[in-house]
Protein backbone atom coordinates (compact mmCIF):
# COMPACT_ATOMS: atom_id res chain seq x y z
CA UNK A 1 0.00 0.00 0.00
CA UNK A 2 2.81 2.10 -0.12
CA UNK A 3 2.90 2.78 3.37
CA UNK A 4 5.91 4.03 5.11
CA UNK A 5 5.63 2.08 8.04
CA UNK A 6 5.31 4.09 11.72
CA UNK A 7 8.87 3.60 13.38
CA UNK A 8 9.13 1.67 16.79
CA UNK A 9 8.83 4.04 19.60
CA UNK A 10 5.48 6.05 17.81
CA UNK A 11 6.51 8.87 19.61
CA UNK A 12 8.72 9.76 16.98
CA UNK A 13 5.55 9.64 14.02
CA UNK A 14 6.25 12.65 12.05
CA UNK A 15 2.67 14.47 12.00
CA UNK A 16 1.73 15.29 8.35
CA UNK A 17 1.13 18.89 7.44
CA UNK A 18 -2.29 19.73 6.67
CA UNK A 19 -5.46 19.77 8.77
CA UNK A 20 -4.24 17.83 11.17
CA UNK A 21 -1.40 20.39 12.32
CA UNK A 22 -4.72 22.17 13.29
CA UNK A 23 -6.23 19.69 15.41
CA UNK A 24 -4.45 18.12 18.19
CA UNK A 25 -2.68 14.37 17.34
CA UNK A 26 -3.79 11.68 19.42
CA UNK A 27 -1.09 10.46 21.42
CA UNK A 28 1.44 7.71 20.33
CA UNK A 29 -0.38 4.95 22.45
CA UNK A 30 -3.90 6.02 21.14
CA UNK A 31 -2.62 6.53 17.65
CA UNK A 32 -1.93 2.49 17.43
CA UNK A 33 -5.33 1.71 18.66
CA UNK A 34 -6.68 3.90 16.22
CA UNK A 35 -4.68 2.29 13.50
CA UNK A 36 -5.31 -0.96 15.02
CA UNK A 37 -8.92 -0.35 14.26
CA UNK A 38 -9.11 0.90 11.75
CA UNK A 39 -7.12 -2.43 10.19
CA UNK A 40 -9.31 -4.85 12.10
CA UNK A 41 -12.56 -3.34 13.20
CA UNK A 42 -12.98 -1.32 10.01
CA UNK A 43 -11.07 -3.47 8.18
CA UNK A 44 -14.19 -6.12 8.66
CA UNK A 45 -15.81 -4.56 5.89
CA UNK A 46 -13.18 -2.57 3.79
CA UNK A 47 -10.86 -5.28 4.36
CA UNK A 48 -7.57 -5.35 6.37
CA UNK A 49 -5.60 -4.08 3.84
CA UNK A 50 -8.23 -1.70 3.21
CA UNK A 51 -8.83 -2.55 -0.28
CA UNK A 52 -12.47 -2.74 0.03
CA UNK A 53 -15.04 -5.59 1.10
CA UNK A 54 -18.66 -5.12 1.72
CA UNK A 55 -17.44 -1.40 2.39
CA UNK A 56 -15.20 0.32 -0.90
CA UNK A 57 -11.94 0.72 -0.46
CA UNK A 58 -10.04 3.21 1.89
CA UNK A 59 -6.90 3.65 -0.26
CA UNK A 60 -5.51 6.72 -1.15
CA UNK A 61 -6.19 6.48 -4.40
CA UNK A 62 -10.02 5.64 -3.72
CA UNK A 63 -10.35 8.65 -1.47
CA UNK A 64 -8.18 11.66 -3.01
CA UNK A 65 -11.22 13.27 -4.41
CA UNK A 66 -13.61 13.30 -1.82
CA UNK A 67 -13.76 15.93 0.23
CA UNK A 68 -11.91 15.87 4.12
CA UNK A 69 -15.18 17.12 6.04
CA UNK A 70 -17.36 14.79 4.30
CA UNK A 71 -15.43 11.70 5.17
CA UNK A 72 -14.81 12.64 8.38
CA UNK A 73 -18.50 12.88 9.21
CA UNK A 74 -19.09 9.77 7.51
CA UNK A 75 -16.85 7.77 10.05
CA UNK A 76 -18.10 9.61 12.84
CA UNK A 77 -21.89 9.66 12.20
CA UNK A 78 -22.04 6.56 9.53
CA UNK A 79 -24.26 7.07 6.36
CA UNK A 80 -27.95 6.26 7.07
CA UNK A 81 -29.11 3.67 4.92
CA UNK A 82 -26.24 1.45 4.06
CA UNK A 83 -24.25 -0.62 5.94
CA UNK A 84 -21.45 1.79 7.15
CA UNK A 85 -22.67 2.60 11.17
CA UNK A 86 -21.52 5.80 13.02
CA UNK A 87 -18.12 5.17 14.95
CA UNK A 88 -18.76 8.30 17.55
CA UNK A 89 -19.34 6.11 20.64
CA UNK A 90 -15.31 4.29 19.77
CA UNK A 91 -13.74 7.80 18.82
CA UNK A 92 -14.04 11.41 18.25
CA UNK A 93 -14.39 13.75 15.41
CA UNK A 94 -10.61 15.12 16.15
CA UNK A 95 -9.41 11.50 16.25
CA UNK A 96 -11.70 10.27 12.86
CA UNK A 97 -9.88 13.24 11.26
CA UNK A 98 -6.66 12.07 11.97
CA UNK A 99 -7.60 9.33 10.32
CA UNK A 100 -8.59 10.67 7.58
CA UNK A 101 -5.49 12.45 7.13
CA UNK A 102 -3.42 9.08 8.08
CA UNK A 103 -5.88 7.05 4.95
CA UNK A 104 -5.23 10.10 2.33
CA UNK A 105 -1.81 9.73 2.36
CA UNK A 106 -1.55 5.91 3.08
CA UNK A 107 0.04 5.97 6.08
CA UNK A 108 -1.80 3.31 7.99
CA UNK A 109 0.78 0.63 9.04
CA UNK A 110 0.44 -0.48 12.94
CA UNK A 111 3.66 -1.30 14.63
CA UNK A 112 2.43 -4.90 14.96
CA UNK A 113 -1.26 -5.98 13.92
CA UNK B 1 1.18 -34.13 -19.61
CA UNK B 2 4.45 -34.40 -17.43
CA UNK B 3 6.12 -32.51 -19.71
CA UNK B 4 3.96 -29.95 -19.61
CA UNK B 5 4.02 -29.29 -15.98
CA UNK B 6 7.88 -29.09 -16.02
CA UNK B 7 7.88 -26.72 -18.39
CA UNK B 8 4.89 -24.51 -16.70
CA UNK B 9 6.01 -25.24 -13.01
CA UNK B 10 3.81 -23.05 -11.33
CA UNK B 11 1.25 -25.99 -11.58
CA UNK B 12 3.51 -27.87 -8.87
CA UNK B 13 3.83 -27.36 -5.74
CA UNK B 14 7.51 -25.97 -4.25
CA UNK B 15 8.25 -24.07 -7.44
CA UNK B 16 5.22 -22.07 -7.21
CA UNK B 17 5.50 -18.65 -7.83
CA UNK B 18 2.71 -16.75 -5.76
CA UNK B 19 1.61 -13.93 -7.17
CA UNK B 20 1.75 -15.28 -10.98
CA UNK B 21 -2.03 -14.63 -12.35
CA UNK B 22 -3.56 -17.37 -14.08
CA UNK B 23 -3.87 -16.82 -17.40
CA UNK B 24 -5.68 -20.04 -19.75
CA UNK B 25 -5.16 -23.13 -18.46
CA UNK B 26 -3.03 -24.96 -16.66
CA UNK B 27 -2.31 -28.80 -17.78
CA UNK B 28 -4.27 -31.36 -15.86
CA UNK B 29 -1.58 -33.70 -14.26
CA UNK B 30 -3.43 -36.84 -13.61
CA UNK B 31 -0.39 -38.30 -11.43
CA UNK B 32 -1.16 -36.13 -8.19
CA UNK B 33 1.43 -38.48 -6.44
CA UNK B 34 4.06 -37.72 -8.58
CA UNK B 35 3.01 -33.67 -8.26
CA UNK B 36 5.06 -32.86 -5.32
CA UNK B 37 8.46 -30.79 -5.60
CA UNK B 38 11.33 -32.62 -7.02
CA UNK B 39 9.46 -35.58 -7.89
CA UNK B 40 7.80 -34.10 -10.64
CA UNK B 41 10.25 -33.59 -13.44
CA UNK B 42 11.64 -36.70 -12.53
CA UNK B 43 8.94 -39.09 -12.46
CA UNK B 44 8.40 -39.94 -16.63
CA UNK B 45 5.73 -42.55 -16.74
CA UNK B 46 4.98 -43.78 -19.81
CA UNK B 47 1.12 -43.59 -20.07
CA UNK B 48 -0.94 -42.29 -17.44
CA UNK B 49 -3.21 -44.91 -16.70
CA UNK B 50 -1.34 -46.81 -13.79
CA UNK B 51 -2.53 -48.87 -10.87
CA UNK B 52 -2.58 -46.84 -7.56
CA UNK B 53 -0.62 -48.92 -6.29
CA UNK B 54 2.26 -49.10 -8.59
CA UNK B 55 1.82 -45.14 -8.69
CA UNK B 56 2.35 -45.07 -4.80
CA UNK B 57 5.26 -46.80 -5.49
CA UNK B 58 7.01 -44.88 -7.78
CA UNK B 59 6.06 -41.69 -6.26
CA UNK B 60 8.25 -42.94 -3.17
CA UNK B 61 10.96 -44.09 -5.63
CA UNK B 62 10.99 -40.78 -7.37
CA UNK B 63 10.96 -38.41 -4.42
CA UNK B 64 13.26 -39.12 -2.11
CA UNK B 65 12.30 -35.69 -0.60
CA UNK B 66 9.25 -36.74 0.63
CA UNK B 67 8.48 -34.91 4.27
CA UNK B 68 8.62 -37.31 6.80
CA UNK B 69 4.94 -36.55 7.01
CA UNK B 70 3.90 -38.91 3.82
CA UNK B 71 6.02 -41.63 4.99
CA UNK B 72 3.55 -42.41 8.30
CA UNK B 73 0.33 -43.41 6.67
CA UNK B 74 -2.54 -41.53 8.09
CA UNK B 75 -5.80 -40.16 7.69
CA UNK B 76 -7.19 -36.57 7.51
CA UNK B 77 -10.48 -36.74 9.54
CA UNK B 78 -9.09 -35.03 12.39
CA UNK B 79 -7.39 -32.50 10.50
CA UNK B 80 -8.37 -28.99 9.77
CA UNK B 81 -6.69 -25.41 8.91
CA UNK B 82 -6.46 -22.31 11.31
CA UNK B 83 -5.92 -18.98 9.16
CA UNK B 84 -3.72 -16.07 10.42
CA UNK B 85 -5.02 -13.49 9.04
CA UNK B 86 -2.35 -10.62 9.25
CA UNK B 87 0.47 -12.98 7.58
CA UNK B 88 -1.28 -14.90 5.08
CA UNK B 89 -1.05 -18.05 6.59
CA UNK B 90 -2.49 -21.31 7.60
CA UNK B 91 -1.59 -23.76 9.93
CA UNK B 92 -2.63 -27.60 9.34
CA UNK B 93 -4.01 -28.73 12.83
CA UNK B 94 -4.74 -31.95 14.67
CA UNK B 95 -7.59 -32.03 16.79
CA UNK B 96 -6.42 -35.32 18.32
CA UNK B 97 -3.53 -34.15 19.86
CA UNK B 98 -4.39 -31.21 19.87
CA UNK B 99 -1.88 -29.88 18.16
CA UNK B 100 -0.07 -28.19 14.84
CA UNK B 101 1.69 -29.50 12.71
CA UNK B 102 2.93 -27.41 10.13
CA UNK B 103 2.44 -23.64 9.40
CA UNK B 104 1.91 -22.99 5.33
CA UNK B 105 2.53 -19.52 4.12
CA UNK B 106 2.40 -17.14 0.75
CA UNK B 107 -1.41 -17.44 0.57
CA UNK B 108 -1.79 -13.75 0.26
CA UNK B 109 -4.33 -11.38 1.97
CA UNK B 110 -6.62 -14.01 4.17
CA UNK B 111 -8.43 -11.37 6.23
CA UNK B 112 -11.79 -13.12 5.76
CA UNK B 113 -10.80 -16.29 4.39
CA UNK B 114 -12.92 -19.28 4.26
CA UNK B 115 -12.41 -22.88 3.41
CA UNK B 116 -13.53 -25.62 2.02
CA UNK B 117 -12.36 -29.40 1.98
CA UNK B 118 -12.07 -31.62 -1.37
CA UNK B 119 -14.41 -34.98 -0.48
CA UNK B 120 -11.55 -37.37 0.44
CA UNK B 121 -10.91 -34.42 3.17
CA UNK B 122 -6.85 -34.14 1.73
CA UNK B 123 -7.02 -30.79 0.50
CA UNK B 124 -8.18 -27.30 1.62
CA UNK B 125 -9.34 -24.84 -1.13
CA UNK B 126 -8.71 -21.59 0.78
CA UNK B 127 -10.28 -18.46 -1.05
CA UNK B 128 -8.30 -15.47 0.36
CA UNK B 129 -9.63 -11.51 0.46
CA UNK B 130 -7.31 -10.81 -2.75
CA UNK B 131 -8.72 -13.41 -4.51
CA UNK B 132 -5.93 -16.15 -4.48
CA UNK B 133 -7.57 -19.34 -4.67
CA UNK B 134 -5.17 -21.70 -2.60
CA UNK B 135 -5.38 -25.75 -2.76
CA UNK B 136 -3.59 -27.37 0.32
CA UNK B 137 -2.35 -30.88 0.63
CA UNK B 138 -2.81 -31.49 4.36
CA UNK B 139 -0.54 -34.79 3.84
CA UNK B 140 2.12 -32.94 2.10
CA UNK B 141 1.58 -29.74 4.11
CA UNK B 142 1.99 -27.66 1.16
CA UNK B 143 0.42 -25.63 -1.15
CA UNK B 144 -0.60 -27.69 -4.57
CA UNK B 145 -1.84 -25.01 -6.45
CA UNK B 146 -2.75 -21.41 -6.69
CA UNK B 147 -4.32 -19.21 -8.71
CA UNK B 148 -5.62 -15.33 -8.54
CA UNK B 149 -9.41 -15.46 -9.85
CA UNK B 150 -10.55 -12.29 -8.77
CA UNK B 151 -9.52 -8.71 -7.38
CA UNK B 152 -11.77 -9.48 -4.09
CA UNK B 153 -13.08 -12.06 -2.68
CA UNK B 154 -14.47 -13.46 0.23
CA UNK B 155 -15.01 -16.98 0.37
CA UNK B 156 -16.50 -20.52 -1.78
CA UNK B 157 -18.13 -23.52 -2.16
CA UNK B 158 -17.55 -27.10 -3.34
CA UNK B 159 -20.21 -29.08 -5.70
CA UNK B 160 -21.90 -32.02 -4.03
CA UNK B 161 -19.59 -34.24 -5.81
CA UNK B 162 -16.60 -32.66 -5.15
CA UNK B 163 -15.53 -32.26 -9.11
CA UNK B 164 -16.04 -27.83 -9.32
CA UNK B 165 -14.81 -25.54 -6.82
CA UNK B 166 -17.02 -22.24 -6.88
CA UNK B 167 -15.72 -18.56 -5.50
CA UNK B 168 -17.73 -16.28 -4.94
CA UNK B 169 -16.18 -12.51 -5.60
CA UNK B 170 -17.05 -8.62 -4.93
CA UNK B 171 -14.51 -7.31 -7.56
CA UNK B 172 -15.46 -8.43 -10.04
CA UNK B 173 -18.88 -9.23 -8.64
CA UNK B 174 -20.04 -12.77 -9.88
CA UNK B 175 -19.02 -16.74 -8.82
CA UNK B 176 -16.17 -18.61 -10.69
CA UNK B 177 -16.09 -22.20 -11.01
CA UNK B 178 -12.86 -24.15 -11.00
CA UNK B 179 -11.82 -27.66 -11.47
CA UNK B 180 -11.42 -28.92 -7.85
CA UNK B 181 -8.46 -31.16 -9.34
CA UNK B 182 -6.54 -28.65 -11.48
CA UNK B 183 -8.00 -25.28 -10.53
CA UNK B 184 -8.31 -24.84 -14.16
CA UNK B 185 -11.29 -22.14 -14.65
CA UNK B 186 -14.57 -23.09 -16.14
CA UNK B 187 -16.87 -20.45 -16.19
CA UNK B 188 -17.38 -17.37 -14.63
CA UNK B 189 -20.77 -15.53 -13.68
CA UNK B 190 -20.88 -11.95 -13.84
CA UNK B 191 -23.77 -10.88 -11.43
CA UNK B 192 -26.42 -8.64 -11.98
CA UNK B 193 -25.55 -4.63 -11.26
CA UNK B 194 -26.65 -2.73 -8.43
CA UNK B 195 -27.92 0.87 -8.44
CA UNK B 196 -23.77 2.04 -9.57
CA UNK B 197 -24.25 0.17 -12.20
CA UNK B 198 -20.88 -2.08 -11.27
CA UNK B 199 -21.83 -6.03 -10.83
CA UNK B 200 -23.25 -6.58 -7.91
CA UNK B 201 -21.04 -8.10 -4.85
CA UNK B 202 -21.67 -11.71 -3.98
CA UNK B 203 -22.27 -13.20 -0.78
CA UNK B 204 -24.05 -16.76 0.98
CA UNK B 205 -22.79 -19.02 -1.53
CA UNK B 206 -23.49 -21.88 -0.75
CA UNK B 207 -23.48 -26.09 -2.46
CA UNK B 208 -27.07 -27.18 -2.97
CA UNK B 209 -27.95 -30.98 -3.75
CA UNK B 210 -28.28 -31.63 -7.94
CA UNK B 211 -25.23 -29.73 -8.49
CA UNK B 212 -26.19 -26.69 -7.60
CA UNK B 213 -24.91 -23.31 -5.69
CA UNK B 214 -26.72 -21.09 -4.72
CA UNK B 215 -25.83 -17.50 -3.95
CA UNK B 216 -27.55 -13.80 -3.04
CA UNK B 217 -26.23 -10.57 -4.80
CA UNK B 218 -25.72 -7.70 -1.96
CA UNK B 219 -26.28 -4.94 -4.26
CA UNK B 220 -28.85 -5.86 -6.10
CA UNK B 221 -31.12 -7.66 -4.09
CA UNK B 222 -31.03 -11.09 -5.92
CA UNK B 223 -30.62 -14.83 -5.19
CA UNK B 224 -29.29 -17.02 -8.01
CA UNK B 225 -29.51 -20.65 -8.26
CA UNK B 226 -26.60 -22.14 -10.63
CA UNK B 227 -26.64 -25.59 -11.99
CA UNK B 228 -23.40 -26.91 -12.27
CA UNK B 229 -24.00 -29.83 -14.16
CA UNK B 230 -22.68 -29.09 -17.01
CA UNK B 231 -19.98 -26.57 -15.22
CA UNK B 232 -18.48 -25.00 -18.32
CA UNK B 233 -22.06 -24.04 -19.50
CA UNK B 234 -23.78 -23.47 -16.07
CA UNK B 235 -27.83 -22.62 -16.04
CA UNK B 236 -28.46 -19.56 -13.79
CA UNK B 237 -32.36 -19.65 -12.36
CA UNK B 238 -32.57 -15.68 -11.05
CA UNK B 239 -34.92 -14.53 -8.06
CA UNK B 240 -35.36 -11.04 -8.00
CA UNK B 241 -36.21 -8.48 -5.43
CA UNK B 242 -35.68 -10.83 -2.68
CA UNK B 243 -35.08 -7.95 -0.42
CA UNK B 244 -32.48 -5.45 0.03
CA UNK B 245 -29.01 -6.10 0.84
CA UNK B 246 -28.55 -9.48 2.13
CA UNK B 247 -25.46 -10.22 3.38
CA UNK B 248 -25.29 -13.74 3.68
CA UNK B 249 -26.81 -16.71 3.17
CA UNK B 250 -26.92 -20.72 4.07
CA UNK B 251 -27.81 -24.20 3.43
CA UNK B 252 -30.25 -26.45 5.69
CA UNK B 253 -27.81 -29.27 6.57
CA UNK B 254 -30.66 -31.31 4.64
CA UNK B 255 -29.94 -28.88 1.36
CA UNK B 256 -33.98 -28.07 1.26
CA UNK B 257 -34.00 -24.49 2.44
CA UNK B 258 -31.91 -21.28 1.55
CA UNK B 259 -31.83 -18.84 3.35
CA UNK B 260 -30.57 -15.06 3.01
CA UNK B 261 -30.42 -12.51 5.63
CA UNK B 262 -30.85 -9.00 4.64
CA UNK B 263 -29.51 -6.31 6.28
CA UNK B 264 -31.66 -3.62 3.79
CA UNK B 265 -34.93 -4.19 5.47
CA UNK B 266 -36.35 -6.93 8.03
CA UNK B 267 -36.51 -10.40 8.08
CA UNK B 268 -35.15 -13.11 5.79
CA UNK B 269 -35.53 -14.41 2.40
CA UNK B 270 -36.42 -18.21 2.30
CA UNK B 271 -35.98 -20.16 -0.83
CA UNK B 272 -37.28 -24.06 -0.89
CA UNK B 273 -34.64 -25.91 -3.31
CA UNK B 274 -37.52 -28.85 -3.65
CA UNK B 275 -39.77 -25.98 -5.22
CA UNK B 276 -37.42 -23.20 -6.63
CA UNK B 277 -40.90 -22.60 -8.92
CA UNK B 278 -42.51 -21.49 -5.36
CA UNK B 279 -40.08 -18.48 -5.49
CA UNK B 280 -38.95 -16.63 -2.53
CA UNK B 281 -40.85 -15.66 0.67
CA UNK B 282 -39.60 -13.59 3.42
CA UNK B 283 -40.01 -15.03 7.04
CA UNK B 284 -39.52 -13.38 10.45
CA UNK B 285 -40.62 -10.37 8.96
CA UNK B 286 -42.15 -8.65 11.75
CA UNK B 287 -38.65 -9.24 13.88
CA UNK B 288 -37.48 -5.73 15.06
CA UNK B 289 -40.23 -4.03 12.89
CA UNK B 290 -40.27 -0.22 14.78
CA UNK B 291 -37.56 -1.11 16.90
CA UNK B 292 -34.42 0.97 16.32
CA UNK B 293 -31.87 -1.31 15.29
CA UNK B 294 -28.04 -0.80 17.18
CA UNK B 295 -25.72 0.04 14.24
CA UNK B 296 -24.28 -3.13 12.87
CA UNK B 297 -20.13 -3.08 13.54
CA UNK B 298 -19.51 -6.31 11.98
CA UNK B 299 -22.24 -8.53 9.71
CA UNK B 300 -23.06 -11.76 11.17
CA UNK B 301 -22.84 -14.76 9.38
CA UNK B 302 -24.82 -17.29 8.50
CA UNK B 303 -23.05 -20.42 6.85
CA UNK B 304 -22.35 -21.82 10.88
CA UNK B 305 -25.85 -22.78 10.38
CA UNK B 306 -27.09 -23.85 13.92
CA UNK B 307 -30.04 -26.38 13.66
CA UNK B 308 -30.96 -27.82 16.84
CA UNK B 309 -34.04 -30.50 17.34
CA UNK B 310 -35.96 -29.10 14.54
CA UNK B 311 -35.29 -25.03 15.55
CA UNK B 312 -32.94 -22.81 13.81
CA UNK B 313 -31.01 -20.68 16.19
CA UNK B 314 -29.78 -17.32 13.95
CA UNK B 315 -27.87 -14.20 14.98
CA UNK B 316 -30.49 -11.33 14.71
CA UNK B 317 -29.32 -8.31 13.02
CA UNK B 318 -28.36 -5.17 14.41
CA UNK B 319 -29.73 -6.37 18.30
CA UNK B 320 -28.35 -8.07 21.04
CA UNK B 321 -30.55 -11.20 20.89
CA UNK B 322 -30.10 -15.26 19.05
CA UNK B 323 -33.64 -15.55 16.89
CA UNK B 324 -34.85 -19.30 17.62
CA UNK B 325 -37.13 -20.51 14.12
CA UNK B 326 -39.36 -23.40 13.57
CA UNK B 327 -37.89 -24.90 10.84
CA UNK B 328 -41.44 -26.29 9.86
CA UNK B 329 -42.59 -23.38 9.42
CA UNK B 330 -40.45 -20.70 9.95
CA UNK B 331 -42.09 -18.43 12.13
CA UNK B 332 -40.25 -17.20 15.33
CA UNK B 333 -40.37 -18.81 18.42
CA UNK B 334 -38.07 -17.52 21.12
CA UNK B 335 -35.77 -14.73 21.22
CA UNK B 336 -32.19 -15.53 23.76
CA UNK B 337 -30.81 -12.17 24.81
CA UNK B 338 -27.27 -12.07 24.71
CA UNK B 339 -24.17 -10.80 25.16
CA UNK B 340 -23.78 -8.08 22.01
CA UNK B 341 -24.78 -8.47 18.18
CA UNK B 342 -24.07 -11.93 17.67
CA UNK B 343 -21.51 -13.05 14.51
CA UNK B 344 -21.69 -16.78 14.92
CA UNK B 345 -24.31 -18.96 16.39
CA UNK B 346 -23.11 -22.26 15.95
CA UNK B 347 -24.74 -25.85 17.45
CA UNK B 348 -22.33 -28.45 18.70
CA UNK B 349 -23.04 -31.73 16.78
CA UNK B 350 -25.38 -33.33 18.79
CA UNK B 351 -27.78 -29.86 19.29
CA UNK B 352 -27.98 -29.54 23.01
CA UNK B 353 -25.71 -26.03 23.20
CA UNK B 354 -25.49 -23.87 20.48
CA UNK B 355 -22.29 -21.51 20.95
CA UNK B 356 -22.02 -17.59 19.99
CA UNK B 357 -19.49 -15.13 19.30
CA UNK B 358 -20.17 -11.04 19.11
CA UNK B 359 -19.32 -8.23 16.99
CA UNK B 360 -17.12 -5.58 18.26
CA UNK B 361 -16.92 -4.30 20.80
CA UNK B 362 -18.22 -7.37 22.58
CA UNK B 363 -15.91 -9.68 20.77
CA UNK B 364 -14.26 -10.88 23.90
CA UNK B 365 -16.99 -13.20 25.15
CA UNK B 366 -18.40 -16.32 23.65
CA UNK B 367 -21.70 -17.63 24.88
CA UNK B 368 -22.86 -21.24 25.28
CA UNK B 369 -26.93 -20.85 24.77
CA UNK B 370 -28.86 -24.52 26.10
CA UNK B 371 -31.13 -25.63 23.73
CA UNK B 372 -33.41 -27.68 26.14
CA UNK B 373 -33.99 -24.06 28.41
CA UNK B 374 -33.55 -21.90 25.57
CA UNK B 375 -30.94 -19.41 27.60
CA UNK B 376 -27.25 -18.47 27.91
CA UNK B 377 -25.89 -21.24 30.37
CA UNK B 378 -22.50 -19.61 30.23
CA UNK B 379 -20.65 -16.49 29.74
CA UNK B 380 -16.84 -17.50 28.48
CA UNK B 381 -13.91 -15.24 27.59
CA UNK B 382 -11.44 -16.79 25.94
CA UNK B 383 -9.62 -13.81 25.00
CA UNK B 384 -9.27 -10.84 22.94
CA UNK B 385 -11.16 -10.38 19.54
CA UNK B 386 -12.78 -13.66 19.15
CA UNK B 387 -13.28 -14.68 15.55
CA UNK B 388 -14.37 -17.44 15.10
CA UNK B 389 -15.05 -21.39 17.09
CA UNK B 390 -15.16 -24.68 15.50
CA UNK B 391 -16.27 -28.03 16.65
CA UNK B 392 -14.51 -31.22 16.44
CA UNK B 393 -16.33 -33.77 14.65
CA UNK B 394 -18.60 -35.34 17.51
CA UNK B 395 -18.07 -32.10 19.18
CA UNK B 396 -16.75 -32.94 22.90
CA UNK B 397 -13.86 -29.81 22.14
CA UNK B 398 -15.06 -26.66 20.35
CA UNK B 399 -11.67 -24.53 18.91
CA UNK B 400 -12.11 -20.93 19.58
CA UNK B 401 -9.42 -18.07 18.10
CA UNK B 402 -8.88 -15.03 19.93
CA UNK B 403 -6.93 -12.67 17.35
CA UNK B 404 -5.62 -9.91 19.42
CA UNK B 405 -4.47 -12.55 22.22
CA UNK B 406 -2.94 -14.69 19.17
CA UNK B 407 -4.14 -17.51 20.31
CA UNK B 408 -6.53 -20.38 20.02
CA UNK B 409 -8.23 -21.69 22.79
CA UNK B 410 -9.67 -25.47 22.81
CA UNK B 411 -12.93 -25.90 25.23
CA UNK B 412 -13.49 -29.52 26.47
CA UNK B 413 -17.77 -28.87 25.73
CA UNK B 414 -18.91 -30.61 28.92
CA UNK B 415 -16.95 -29.21 31.20
CA UNK B 416 -16.90 -25.68 29.81
CA UNK B 417 -13.46 -25.55 30.81
CA UNK B 418 -10.00 -24.79 28.52
CA UNK B 419 -8.49 -27.49 28.21
CA UNK B 420 -5.65 -26.64 25.52
CA UNK B 421 -4.25 -23.63 23.70
CA UNK B 422 -2.12 -23.12 20.82
CA UNK B 423 -0.26 -19.74 19.94
CA UNK B 424 -1.17 -18.55 16.07
CA UNK B 425 -0.71 -15.10 14.59
CA UNK B 426 -3.74 -13.15 14.22
CA UNK B 427 -6.05 -16.39 13.81
CA UNK B 428 -9.04 -16.00 12.05
CA UNK B 429 -11.29 -19.10 10.85
CA UNK B 430 -10.77 -22.56 11.90
CA UNK B 431 -11.92 -25.16 9.54
CA UNK B 432 -11.84 -28.92 10.39
CA UNK B 433 -12.19 -31.62 7.58
CA UNK B 434 -15.77 -32.77 8.70
CA UNK B 435 -16.51 -30.13 6.46
CA UNK B 436 -16.08 -32.41 3.27
CA UNK B 437 -19.15 -34.23 4.09
CA UNK B 438 -21.14 -31.80 4.87
CA UNK B 439 -23.67 -30.02 2.48
CA UNK B 440 -23.61 -26.40 3.01
CA UNK B 441 -19.96 -26.70 3.99
C1 LIG C 1 -20.33 -2.95 8.84
C2 LIG C 1 -19.53 -2.53 7.71
C3 LIG C 1 -18.63 -1.32 7.85
C4 LIG C 1 -17.73 -1.06 8.86
C5 LIG C 1 -17.38 -1.93 10.06
C6 LIG C 1 -17.09 0.19 8.51
N1 LIG C 1 -17.59 0.67 7.33
FE1 LIG C 1 -17.04 2.39 6.40
N2 LIG C 1 -18.41 2.04 4.93
C7 LIG C 1 -19.19 0.92 4.83
C8 LIG C 1 -20.01 1.03 3.64
C9 LIG C 1 -21.02 -0.01 3.15
C10 LIG C 1 -19.69 2.25 3.04
C11 LIG C 1 -20.28 2.84 1.76
C12 LIG C 1 -21.49 3.63 2.11
C13 LIG C 1 -22.19 4.15 0.89
O1 LIG C 1 -22.73 3.31 0.14
O2 LIG C 1 -22.21 5.37 0.70
C14 LIG C 1 -18.68 2.87 3.89
C15 LIG C 1 -18.10 4.11 3.63
C16 LIG C 1 -17.03 4.63 4.33
C17 LIG C 1 -16.34 5.85 3.98
C18 LIG C 1 -16.65 6.75 2.81
C19 LIG C 1 -15.87 6.28 1.62
C20 LIG C 1 -16.21 7.04 0.38
O3 LIG C 1 -15.61 6.70 -0.64
O4 LIG C 1 -17.08 7.92 0.40
C21 LIG C 1 -15.33 6.02 4.89
C22 LIG C 1 -14.31 7.14 4.94
C23 LIG C 1 -15.42 4.92 5.81
N3 LIG C 1 -16.45 4.10 5.44
C24 LIG C 1 -14.57 4.75 6.88
C25 LIG C 1 -14.72 3.75 7.83
C26 LIG C 1 -13.92 3.68 9.03
C27 LIG C 1 -12.79 4.62 9.40
C28 LIG C 1 -14.38 2.61 9.72
C29 LIG C 1 -13.91 2.10 11.09
C30 LIG C 1 -13.83 3.08 12.15
C31 LIG C 1 -15.45 1.99 8.93
N4 LIG C 1 -15.63 2.72 7.80
C32 LIG C 1 -16.12 0.81 9.27
C33 LIG C 1 -19.24 -0.15 5.71
C34 LIG C 1 -18.52 -0.23 6.89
Amino acid sequence: MGATGVPAGAASVAVPDGPVARTSAPAPARQQELLRLLRQDCGSCHGMRLTGGLGPALTPEALSARPEAGLVATIVAGRPGTAMPPWRRFLSEAEAQWLVVRLVSGDVETVRD
Amino acid sequence: MIEAARRRPLACGNAFRPESRLRGVEPSLRLPRTEPGSGAARCRIPGAELAATLLVALAFACAPATPASAQTLRGTGDLGVVIERATGRVQVVDTSAKSSLATIAGLGDLSHASVVFSRDGRYAFVFGRDGGLTKIDLLEQKIARRVLQAGNSIGGAISQDGRVVAAQNYTPGGVRLFDAATLEPLAEIRAAPGLDGTPSKVVGLADAPGQRFVASLFDAGEIWVIDASDPRAPKVEKFTGIGRQPYDGFVTPDGRWYIAGLFGEDGLALLDLWHPERGVRRILDRYGKGEEKLPVYKMPHLRGWAIAAGYAYLPAIGRNEVLVVDTRDWNEVARVPVAGQPVFAIARPDARQVWVNFAFPDNGKVQVIDTETRSVAKTLEPGKAVLHLEFTPRGEAVWISARDDHKVVVYDTATLRPIATLAADSPSGIFFTTRAARMGF
